[in-house]
């Protein structure tokens, strides 16, 4: 055996006794950074779609709806972040739901975990809104208006 | 892509009961019937803003008191806008202006939002295609487009949209606001979809004297078609031709 290929043989058990190593220090970092765990629905058994559809396409359903709710008033489809939000609520310790800026938020596990910056709620809801869903349904605790609403809506059907 | 398709392509439950108040049958003889699917297809536009409606409002500035703000509450309780400490920017969605005849000094008071005009000089100037029309005549901001330019703000006559300067948080789910896009009325246009009545409109009816009349100016029937009927109307800067879709009664 000559000097060099004892210092290949050498330099192969080192790159090994490496890599080894490498990968036991990489589970141990997983065991660092917890898998997210997003909230299941609370509201509804089970989800518009299936886990799997939902985890690698839910951008692209939300975007797909977005231009024809807000330009041509399609509401009453499958997907809807007002949905995501109020089935996924995930409460605090006060008893209500978190906002995204709580990082227990249900879009906000997943997105903080992929590094995934999403600006929707910028601007949108990201707590459901229990007084608007009250109203849709017809059943508002109280209000007045809904007499003379009704009346409004029946003169107007006439 | 076809697991997206197929999904997509997946009725969902209100699709399904849709399509089953569709199904229609006809039983030909006894055992046997005929079943014709697709029904539902003649109602396809169901759901969608369409061009045969066109939404307005009537307002009666004789039953508008002075001092009286509950439509302009109502709207801020309905779409979130309120104050931030800062009166020169914060958003108006709807305001009361006061009217003053300087030789009489006699005032009135008219609430005045978004005019949903015809011609909207606001879509017209809008550089990115954010302010449109929809195809039932509500003027909207597609906050997703808006690049906060405020084009329309200097080409609205009316005043009527405002620019978000701060940041914002518990926003409604039916109104999303942020900061950096502009924002006016929307008819409250959730509701409309809905099939209700814009919130102003409802509150006045509820806890006030009743001045706003609102519906489709296209329906004969509707009731501010009927109110418009029953005598004269004005608009508000009529010179311009912009075809507001609110107007105004003793202005």
């Amino acid at each position: 055996m000559t000097a060099s290929s004892l210092r290949r043989l050498l330099f192969a058990a080192l790159v090994a006794a490496g890599a080894a190593f490498g990968a036991a220090q990489a589970a141990a970092e997983a065991g660092r950074t917890p898998t997210p765990q997003p909230a299941r629905p609370a509201t509804a058994e089970k989800c518009v779609a299936d886990t799997d559809f939902m985890r690698r396409n839910h951008m692209k359903t939300l975007l797909h709806q977005r231009d024809e709710t807000m330009h041509e008033g399609v509401r009453a489809k499958q997907f809807s972040l007002a949905n995501c939000v109020s089935c996924h609520a995930v409460k605090g310790a006060d008893g209500k739901a978190v906002a995204y800026s709580d990082p227990k938020h249900f879009c906000r596990t997943c997105h903080s975990y992929a590094a995934v910056r999403v600006d929707c709620f910028e601007c949108h809801a990201s707590r459901p809104d229990e007084k608007a869903k009250a109203a849709d349904r017809g059943d508002g605790p109280g209000d007045p208006a809904v007499s003379a609403l009704t009346a409004h809506v029946a003169e107007m059907k006439r | 892509m076809s697991e997206r398709a197929d999904i997509m392509a997946a009725p969902d439950r209100r699709a399904l009961l849709r399509s089953a108040v569709g199904l229609a049958t006809t039983t030909i003889a006894p055992g046997v019937t005929l079943y014709a699917f697709g029904v539902a297809e003649a109602q396809a536009g169901e759901g969608k803003a369409s061009a045969k409606q066109r939404w307005g409002l009537l307002i009666d500035i004789a039953k508008c008191p002075p001092g009286c703000d509950i439509c302009v509450t109502a709207c801020s309780e309905e779409n979130g806008w309120k104050s931030t400490g800062h009166p020169e920017t914060d958003a108006q969605w709807i305001r009361k202006v006061t009217l003053r005849d300087p030789r009489t000094a006699t005032k009135r008071e008219a609430p005045v939002m978004c005019q949903h005009c015809a011609s909207p000089p606001c879509v017209d100037v809008c550089p990115t295609g954010a302010s449109f029309k929809r195809a039932d005549g509500i003027v909207l901001v597609d906050k997703h487009i808006c690049i906060g330019c405020r084009y329309c703000m200097m080409a609205c006559p009316y005043k009527a949209r405002s620019f978000v300067h701060e940041e914002h948080e518990d926003q409604k789910t039916n109104a999303p606001r942020g900061k950096g896009v502009v924002e006016s009325c929307t008819f409250c246009v959730t509701r409309i979809d809905a099939g209700r009545i814009p919130a102003c409109v409802e509150a006045c009816a509820a806890k006030a004297g009743a001045a706003m009349a609102f519906g489709d100016l296209n329906d004969p029937d509707s009731q501010v078609s009927k109110a418009l009927a029953a005598g004269a109307s004005a608009r508000i800067r009529a010179d311009l031709g912009l075809d507001p879709g609110v107007r105004y009664r003793n202005l």
